[in-house]
């Protein structure tokens, strides 16, 4: 990572961790996971309190869809590390990898139901230009989306614009497909916290 | 207590700590990295680009950085901030979208 601290800046027992992680996943660490132990009454304690609120707290949308959602804003943000990750999180949880390439490659003509797919364009819009409309949430509503799924959605969005900028700034280095595969078992069985 | 009230407080949680909580930055700087505004180059670079442009981050923003006397930790912070920043005005851009969109300025209830 760009910052020496992010790499050599931990105390023995996050040391320990660490090499404990890497035994047991035969991966190095992620540099995602890293970032959140750095000082982490600074950043990670509460980033992963949110983001697992955000990605496995209570919500009408499956985790596939949030991880999904994941996804599709790091695409929209075009951050290799969490494409890649979110990517292999949403296949491992739908048990379909096809269909999260197909809404990567293209959104309007991937087989999903209409309430997902407004929402995803939308949290693409408010990605991209910074903005949505009450016009655009309207359109997602009428999808026959609820309010309440639309406020988790942008609970998801918030998390993801937050780690993306950190991967891009930081540098998180890319994995195997190997080592996200094991990322992604990881976060469906434990999560973000 | 909603869902989403729990998502949005954990994610205030956040905001206020990296802004207010204890920190080698000053809070000015935070807050300013924050609002990605009012800092002097060659930070406002560094923080622009984490802001908007994230993708276009090299080596050579840390360096300038680092070369006008930022600590890396003081540089840590002050990233963080400013994704913090940039995310949380998409978030709540969104919620006030949705606010309107619904008419009664809290999402939860019409769920």
């Amino acid at each position: 990572m760009r910052l020496d601290i992010l790499n050599n800046g931990y105390g023995a027992g996050t040391k320990l961790l660490f090499a404990v992680i890497r035994l047991f996943s035969r991966h190095p660490v992620p540099d995602a996971a890293k970032l959140v132990f750095y000082r982490p009454d600074f950043y990670g304690d509460r980033a992963k309190e949110f983001t697992h609120e955000a990605m496995r707290g209570p919500s009408d949308w499956s985790v596939g869809d949030r991880e999904l959602m994941a996804a599709y804003v790091s695409k929209v943000n075009d951050t290799a590390f969490c494409i890649a990750a979110h990517t292999a999180t949403a296949s491992q949880a739908y048990q379909d990898g096809a269909k999260v390439e197909a809404v990567l490659t293209d959104l309007e003509s991937a087989p999903i139901e209409e309430p997902l797919r407004a929402t995803l364009r939308m949290l693409g819009k408010l990605t991209a230009e910074g903005k949505v409309s009450a016009e655009d949430m309207r359109d997602v509503l009428a999808a026959g989306v609820s309010a309440q799924q639309v406020a988790d959605a942008l609970a998801v969005c918030a998390a993801f614009n937050t780690t993306d900028r950190l991967a891009d700034a930081f540098g998180f280095e890319v994995l195997s497909p190997e080592g996200f595969e094991a990322g992604a078992k990881y976060l469906l069985k434990r999560g973000y916290h | 207590m909603p869902a989403d009230d729990k998502k949005r407080a954990a994610q205030r949680d956040l905001v206020d700590r990296v802004l207010n909580g204890e920190g080698t930055a000053s809070v000015r700087q935070r807050t300013q990295a924050f609002g990605n505004e009012g800092l002097a180059p060659p930070l406002d670079a560094l923080v622009g680009k984490v802001a908007m442009r994230p993708a276009q981050i090299t080596e050579a923003d840390f360096a300038a950085a680092k070369a006008a006397g930022f600590s890396e930790d003081q540089l840590f912070e002050l990233v963080v901030c400013a994704a913090v920043g940039q995310s949380t005005r998409l978030y709540e851009a969104g919620l006030a979208a949705l606010s309107e969109a619904t008419g009664d300025g809290r999402p939860g209830n019409a769920a």
